[in-house]
């Protein structure tokens, strides 16, 4: 139990997919100009990452290794297709405001990189415990960034006006430069921080 | 005539896939180290995305679409997109291969790329027909490939700046992304 938790976890912080491995980046910029098309882009790709992880994780032994990529390729782009079916069905506000950006959830490379270097090694509830850790490292980080981004470009909250009407909101921020810098900053940030907990850590080991 | 040249326009500047649309942004960060290689790759990407456009239109328009399995785009694209960039790789290894030497890697790298895959998926969605859909590759590809130049130009010279530590490496990297689309920006207005 605790080696799975250990493997959720790591996904989450450790390895964050766009603020530590710097992985699939075009979503993390395109889509988190409101905190509701984060949260959206994220729950999909959460849902993809694990879907796929479980499947290339039960046919790792069937498939031959040197056609194992367009296969891996084929499943992401079968489950994401599904994705998108549901979404346009019954969310098709959310389903135009994702655009693109949905049908290039096949080719996040963080999606690719699990398949190919955990759940193509590993058995189903580990690649399960993988996939779900990757997703939410993920969407925790289009929170913060969409959430960022929606208080200082738009004033609101999930469309709530927080500020009254005298407040004139940052335009930059939810044009793409504000995206860019943004998160050029939270990356730096975010190094500094685990850099900060592993000096403790080492600290703490010396002392002990 | 006009026409193509707002598309042509539109995709090279005021609509940079990269700078404006966050495509290909993995490319984009990792290439732009280095100036030379900037150029191979701004060149493989706009020739390969070229061609996959005209297959990915006549695939759309003349089997997809007589049939009505316009849901089943996705899949197919991304397998079209990813094949063919293998079966080029192999037809200039055994044909080119001084060329092969000069840009192969990089073919490796656009066989699964968003930047590739959403050219052709925009064309069918606009509904350009054959010929828009080539001047509207080759204006993103343009597009590409000057970001792509830009970026590293300036990463050069960034390299003998005194960047605060935290921000070494790909923190800054965006920072300057965010500059050059802010330039970018401007271009916004001209239509």
């Amino acid at each position: 139990m605790g080696e799975l938790w250990q493997i959720f976890k790591k996904g989450i912080l450790e390895e964050n997919p766009i603020f530590i491995l710097a992985l699939s980046l075009c979503p993390a910029l395109a889509v988190t100009t409101t905190v509701i098309n984060a949260l959206t882009m994220g729950l999909t790709v959460t849902f993809v990452i694990t879907s796929n992880n479980v499947v290339v994780s039960l046919i790792r032994n069937f498939v031959n290794p040197k056609v194992r990529v367009p296969v891996y390729i084929t499943s992401i782009a079968t489950i994401v297709t599904v994705a998108q079916l549901v979404l346009q069905a019954y969310f098709p506000i959310l389903y135009k405001a994702m655009g693109i950006y949905l049908a290039l959830v096949v080719v996040f490379a963080i999606i690719l990189a699990r398949a190919e270097v955990f759940a193509s090694k590993h058995g189903v509830v580990k690649s399960f415990c993988d996939g779900f850790g990757m997703g939410c490292g993920f969407t925790a980080a289009m929170l913060v960034i969409g959430v960022i981004r929606e208080i200082t470009g738009g004033g609101t909250i999930l469309g709530i006006p927080l500020f009254g009407e005298d407040f004139s909101p940052m335009l930059m921020m939810i044009l793409p430069p504000g995206a860019f810098i943004l998160i050029g900053y939270l990356v730096a940030g975010t190094k500094q921080w685990l850099k900060k907990i592993e000096e403790a850590r080492i600290k703490r080991e010396a002392e002990a | 005539m006009a026409e193509y040249f707002t598309l042509l326009v539109g995709a090279v500047l005021i609509n940079n896939f990269v700078l404006t649309k966050f495509l290909g942004l993995c490319i984009f960060f990792g290439i732009s180290k280095n100036l030379s290689a900037s150029v191979g790759m701004g060149m493989a990407v706009t020739s390969v995305m070229t061609m996959s456009s005209i297959l990915a239109w006549i695939v759309y328009f003349f089997v997809l679409a007589p049939f009505h399995l316009e849901f089943l785009t996705t899949i197919v694209f991304v397998v079209l997109t990813a094949s063919f960039v293998q079966l080029l790789e192999l037809v200039i290894k055994k044909q080119a291969p001084a060329l092969y030497n000069m840009w192969g890697i990089y073919l490796l790298l656009i066989a699964t790329n968003c930047i590739v895959l959403a050219v052709p998926i925009l064309n069918v969605e606009n509904e350009y027909s054959l010929l828009k859909s080539i001047v509207f590759a080759i204006g993103s590809g343009v597009g590409f490939a000057l970001a792509l130049i830009l970026m590293a130009s300036l990463r050069e010279k960034l390299q003998y700046a005194d960047v605060p530590k935290p921000l070494e490496g790909i923190g800054i990297a965006f920072i300057l992304a965010g500059m050059l689309s802010l330039a970018f920006l401007g271009f916004s207005g001209m239509m």
